[in-house]
């Protein structure tokens, strides 16, 4: 049944796919070396002095470093939280809407976001958020503002996490109303004969139903919280938010690809690469056990 | 229902229904600002009149964009690598995933590839490595930067191994008893019955060529080498009005707020055509990428 001819044939299929693999993903690895050394584009790999932990202790002794860390962790965090509150949210109220017809155009208009890039969506926001843009014109009506949403690093990470809740909420409910919708119907029914209002059966019945959906969605999540989203967020800061808008990746591709600081931006690079190598080891175990998840 | 529904019970229904569509509507009137601005006079949007109606309507900058060859040169590189990204990543994720698809007695090196493939799917080597690699192999400014470096989408491959694996055995067997090779099970039996799967994960990687900047920017030295969102990128965010076209022109008539405005629209409009697809198909991809065992 299974002729050794093909196994060549599966071999001769994945080939291409390794090959790619290898010389785009494992080749960058091994480039990762230049972290321990004081890389000279013109001298190369080979040429370069190494300087061992230097450029990691130095970079642990850079207060930016660390505060760039915390922003990243801060700014993702809260993006989770408050994408998952509003998702599910949503979901329940949207799962209450009886016309279907009308349950459909919400969602062709909640879902759209998602599919526009950061380049497009940055464009929008710098105009509606400018200070003569939309949004200030109508807090004006209540004698409110100007607000320099981007130009004001208390706001800044705020305006980071809630526009990134409005281009994701939409998306990320579909989970939550395939599950909602996977709920026995009567188990609603017997709800309402023993006299069940609204508020309870979403309480006993809709929450518990999708409560599994929300423990994978929050355990996956562990994995992105040094991903605070770096399309977003090099669209919309400035120098003027560094303090609390800059985050690892805008770090690094400053550090590294402008100022030419390769080793330093390598070092950087890969202690986030290691952190999160880890924390998607966490985050796929905890799927596994607490929500019976894998991937394949 | 069971029994009739209460008067309070229908008022919550609507009030509902009333607040999601605002929710709904709301969502949209960023997008409905800027067309507003693209379709508005000048003076009116530096006055900061515009709203969600076109203040002094006219269609200058759209007829200005239409002669602006930089816009087309920069659209006409995202078409291509859309194209050719796309045509790429659907024959590399068909054959990468069918071997996977197969048991460990089929093909015994499946799970030392998989893990393979997942350990790169899962590993950011960061974004220096990465370019020095890609300009080690003298890539910059190269169309081929654009699209090898993702040319596997090992995303799309393990939601296509998931489909893979649930189609019924019994196809596989009988083209088996026909004397089918792989290749002719891959082409004949797995291709024709997935046809949902591979619309799901074409769309995935049009939409992600169409979206992505970043690597244009940084991969592309020359402008004229820009796809699009690299191209709007520079224009509307990082302020370089140099890109656009004919410039003396421009601020005779237009504003740079209405001509990015309509820039933006512009760019939106590929994904607005194929959007109905992308609900549908979608929504089943995240469902298919979820699979649970």
């Amino acid at each position: 049944m299974f002729k050794d001819t093909d196994r060549l044939a599966y071999y001769a299929m994945i080939l291409p796919g390794l090959v790619l693999l290898f010389a785009f993903t494992f080749v960058p690895l091994f480039y990762s070396v230049i972290a321990f050394q004081r890389f000279n584009p013109a001298l190369g790999i080979q040429g370069s002095p190494w300087v061992g932990l230097d450029n990691i202790l130095y970079m642990f002794s850079l207060r930016d470093a660390r505060q760039v860390f915390f922003n990243t962790v801060f700014i993702a965090t809260m993006k989770m939280i408050f994408v998952l509150l509003t998702a599910v949210a949503f979901a329940l109220l949207l799962n209450e809407v009886r016309f279907l017809r009308v349950r459909r155009s919400i969602q062709t208009m909640v879902y759209l976001p998602h599919f526009l890039s950061w380049v497009i969506l940055a464009g929008i926001l710098r105009t509606i958020l400018a200070r003569d843009g939309m949004v200030n014109d109508f807090l004006a009506l209540f004698g409110i503002g100007p607000i320099y949403f981007l130009g004001q690093p208390n706001i800044f990470p705020w305006v980071i996490i809630f526009s990134d809740v409005w281009k994701e909420f939409g998306f990320e409910a579909i989970v939550y109303l395939a599950a909602l919708t996977a709920i026995d119907p009567t188990l609603y029914e017997v709800a309402e004969l023993d006299g069940a209002n609204r508020f309870q059966k979403m309480r006993f019945i809709s929450i518990p139903g999708i409560a599994p959906v929300i423990v994978l969605v929050g355990c996956l999540s562990i994995g992105n919280v040094l991903n605070a989203g770096f399309d977003q967020i090099f669209n919309l800061y400035s120098p003027i938010v560094y303090s609390t808008g800059d985050i690892i990746d805008t770090y690094v591709y400053r550090i590294g690809l402008i100022q030419g600081q390769y080793s330093l931006g390598t070092a950087v690079g890969l202690f986030k690469t290691v952190v999160a190598l880890l924390l998607i080891g966490v985050s796929y175990w905890a799927a596994g056990k607490y929500a019976n998840y894998r991937i394949f | 229902m069971l029994a009739s529904r209460s008067m309070t019970d229908r008022i919550v229904d609507w009030l509902i229904t009333i607040f999601l569509l605002a929710v709904g509507i709301s969502t949209l009137l960023p997008l409905v600002n800027t067309l507003a601005i693209s379709l508005s006079d000048k003076a009116a949007v530096s006055g900061g009149m515009v709203g969600l109606w076109p203040v002094g309507f006219n269609l200058n900058s759209y007829s200005f964009i239409l002669r602006d060859e930089k816009f087309w040169q920069a659209f006409g590189v995202s078409v291509q690598r859309v194209l050719l990204g796309g045509a790429l990543n659907f024959v590399l994720a068909v054959l990468t995933a069918f071997p996977l698809s197969r048991t460990t007695r089929a093909f015994p090196a499946r799970d030392v590839f998989m893990w393979l493939f997942v350990f790169g799917m899962i590993l950011n080597v960061g974004i220096v490595p990465w370019y020095l690699t890609i300009s080690g192999y003298g890539l910059i400014d190269n169309i081929w930067a654009l699209v090898l470096p993702g040319a596997v989408p090992i995303w799309n491959v393990i939601i296509l191994m998931n489909f893979f694996r649930n189609i019924p055995k019994e196809l596989d067997e009988a083209a088996r008893i026909d004397g089918a090779n792989p290749w002719q099970l891959l082409w004949s039996v797995y291709l024709p019955t997935s046809l949902p799967a591979l619309a799901t994960i074409t769309l995935f990687s049009i939409v992600g060529h169409w979206n992505s900047f970043f690597d244009g920017l940084i991969l592309m030295n020359n402008p004229n080498n820009y796809p699009l969102q690299t191209y709007i990128q520079q224009l509307v965010i990082a302020d370089r009005p140099a890109l656009h076209g004919g410039q003396a022109q421009l601020l005779a008539q237009l504003s740079n707020n209405t001509l990015n405005a309509a820039k933006l629209f512009v760019a939106m409009i590929p994904i607005l055509i194929v959007y109905p697809f992308l609900q549908r198909y979608f929504i089943r991809g995240i469902m298919l990428g979820a699979v649970k065992e």
